[in-house]
Parts: C-alpha cells; structure tokens; sequence
C-alpha cells in the first residue's frame, strides 16, 4: 500500500469538509475543470449523506420546532437567481481562463501579483492565511525545467494553463499532479507553451520529522 | 439498521417539494424532525459545545427552508443535499475558513458528458448503490468512516481513543474507501456499458 496521497482521498476529504483551506482550494479548482473528478466527488458526497441518515439522532430541545418556526416567520427565502441568457461567468484574464475558486482568491489580475522570477521559473504567492502552507501560482517558459528537486513534504500541482510532464506522466490543463516526499522531479513545460499551475506545498519545516508526515496535514490527518 | 426505510426517505423528498413549491410548513416541520436531531449529532461530533449544536442545526434547517429552490433531486439526494449544506455551516462557523467551492449548476462549469436517459433515475440508482455500500461496511470501518467525514479528529487522537496503532486507523480508513470505490467502479462501469450500448 503506497503512502501517497491518491486523487480519491483528497475528494473524499474535500467532500467530508477536512481538507485545509489552502488545499480545499486546489481541489476544489480541480473540480471546476475536471468533469471525472466531479462525478467522483458527487459520489463521497452521497456517502456523506448516507452517513448523515445513519447517524445516531440528538434528540433538540423540547421548545426546538417553537424556536424554528419563529425563524421561519424572520425569514424570506431565497429568490431563485436570475440567468439572464447564458451569462459568461467564466473570469478570464488576459485570455487566461481560470477557475472561479481560485479567482476569488485573487487580489486582481494574474500579472498583477508579485512575481519573482528565477530564470526559467516565476512563482507569486498568493495571500492565504494558513501558516501550514505554501500556495502560489508558478509559471514555468515552454521547454524549459523547473531545476531537479525533493520534496521535503507534499505538493499538489493543478495544471491551469499549457502542460507539463515530469517522471511521473504528462499532466494538461486541469490535470492535478500529486508528489510525496519520496519524489524526486524535474518538472518540464511542453514546447509548444508557457505553463501556469496553481501550487500548494505544505511548509518544509512542519515536516522534517516523522511525526510530521505520519500526520498529514493536508488530509488533516 | 436504516432509521427509514426507502418509503420513508421518499416522502421526505416530497416534503422537499413541498417546500420549494409553497413553502409548506407542514411539510417543514417532517423534515425538520427527521434532520434536526441528526444534524444536532454531527454539529455536537463536529466539535460544537453545549447549545451551539442546537443552534448550528437551527441555521442548517434555515438554509433548507430559505434555499429550497436549490434542491435538485437530479444532482443529489436530499440527505446528500442536507449534508453539503451541515458540512459548509460547520467549516464557516467552527473553523472560521472559507471554502473554496463550486456552484455545480455553474453553466461555466466544464461540460460533462450529456446524461443518458433519466438524469434522476440513474441518480437514485447510485445513491441507492451508495447507501448499501454504507450500510454493508464492517462495524470498524463505519464508526471510522462516520469519524473521518463528521468529526475534526486528527488520526492520532483517533487512533488514541479507540486504543488502535495509528496503522490500522489508517489502513481501515483505505479498506472503507477502497469498499466504496468497488461500488464507485461499478456504477461508472454500468454506466460506460450503457453508452456503448447507445
């Protein structure tokens, strides 16, 4: 059994409402574009709900339906919301689709980030709280390689815009790549395109122990 | 044991209707004695002290009642539906995080493939697949997988409580996934096979 963390334990963990922001993020980004994951998500929600009926019930208190039935009468609900036509609520920028998960993170347009680059790579952090982790956006220039390298703990890289490959396979928009601390790498865009992935690495110092990767906090485990 | 039979749960999908259609507080009222308590039971598991739970579960059921619209019996089942909305009520007010999340009725949503036949039909057939896979797991696997998806519990103090090794926390965790992933492979089989067929 691999200690790798597999594509289906992050979208049951997204689905039972584990995973840390920063990580939910990526998922949740990889959902938007990937159509098979969505299905399989759907699917550990459903056991989400089949779990929710078989649970043990607490009974409420004895004024409970009183103090709900007050709540109702504050209450109007929802409108159902308005399509007008078939609104493009995709957010593009400079061309670049990008999902809506992720754009609500973003503080304004992709190129307005503070990017540093290193040669071939560029990275820009992007502005999540959680100490735990590390989340940027990595721009790597067609053809060229992000340099060789370990991981000290795990990284999710969700492919956004171009490809990649790496020992691992080959990896298009939307494809989420998953690298432990046993891989060792060197990504690679693909000559035909700049990349753009949205990374997130959980802090090297939180794991330079072995408690630390026992405990893996991007399944808060 | 279910706690409701399929006749049940079906009538309980009728009051959802209710609801959307005419904001039935008969019907409400079925629904909120059937999810209050249960919803009380995860937002207590979830970490929720004291009258919190109560409360907490309060906002869920309002969420129900004002987003009735919402409910689409197409995309999920009502527990399934229920359970979502719980799970973001208790990320939003216990952990105080945002969730980065989707609208899956979203039109800007990658396309998926177009449904085959009946959306609904093919929908109950999985939960139905679902809720079995869920009621036939092994007691362990259960009460481990009823912990992983309803409480904040890290592995370790898991694996504490219940006087196991962190391994085989974890390993009966994989073993629950892998049962529901056999049942996962097998509605997407069927339905790969009912494409081709067309």
């Amino acid at each position: 059994m691999s200690a790798a963390i597999e594509l289906d334990e992050l979208l049951m963990a997204h689905a039972a409402g584990r995973l840390a922001e920063p990580v939910a993020l990526v998922v949740a980004s990889h959902l938007f574009l990937s159509p098979v994951s969505r299905g399989r998500y759907r699917f550990f929600e459903a056991a989400g709900g089949a779990l929710l009926d078989k649970l043990e019930p607490e009974p409420v208190q004895q004024d409970g339906w009183g103090r709900m039935s007050a709540l109702l009468d504050m209450s109007e609900p929802e409108p159902p919301p308005v399509h007008a036509g078939r609104r493009r609520a995709v957010a593009t920028d400079d061309g670049l689709v990008l999902p809506l998960p992720l754009r609500a993170y973003l503080p304004g347009p992709v190129e307005a980030l503070p990017w540093r680059n290193y040669g071939p790579v560029a990275e820009a952090d992007l502005p999540l709280a959680d100490p735990e982790f590390r989340t940027r956006l990595i721009r790597l220039k067609a053809g060229r390689s992000v340099p060789r390298h370990t991981h000290e703990g795990n990284e999710l890289t969700l492919v956004l815009h171009g490809s990649f490959h790496d020992i691992q396979g080959h990896y298009r928009r939307g494809d989420l790549a998953i690298a432990d601390a046993g891989v060792d790498h060197q990504p690679t865009a693909d000559a035909d395109g700049d990349c753009l992935c949205l990374a997130v690495t959980d802090a090297p110092l939180r794991l330079t122990g072995s408690i630390g990767r026992l405990l893996n906090p991007f399944l808060r485990l | 044991m279910s706690m409701v039979d399929e006749h049940g749960r079906d009538d309980l999908a009728a009051d959802m209707r209710a609801v959307a259609r005419s904001q039935d507080r008969e019907a409400f009222r079925r629904l909120f004695d059937y999810y209050a308590p249960r919803l009380k039971a995860y937002l207590r598991r979830a970490g929720a002290a004291g009258d919190a739970a109560e409360d907490l579960a309060q906002e869920v059921m309002l969420t129900v009642w004002r987003r009735a619209w919402q409910f689409d019996p197409a995309k999920a089942s009502l527990s399934t539906w229920v359970f979502t909305i719980a799970r973001n009520k208790r990320i939003d007010a216990l952990r105080r995080e945002r969730r980065p999340d989707m609208q899956l009725d979203d039109p800007s949503l990658q396309p998926e493939p177009p449904p085959r036949g009946d959306n609904v039909t093919e929908l109950f057939r999985m939960s139905q697949l679902v809720m079995r896979a869920v009621e036939d797991l092994p007691e362990e696997q259960s009460r481990l997988l009823k912990i992983f998806y309803f409480e904040e519990k890290p592995h370790g103090a898991i694996a504490e409580e219940l006087g196991l090794p962190l391994g085989t926390v974890k390993s009966r965790l994989r073993l629950a996934m892998a049962r529901l992933r056999t049942v996962l492979a097998k509605a997407e089989g069927a339905k790969a096979e009912g494409s081709a067929v067309e």
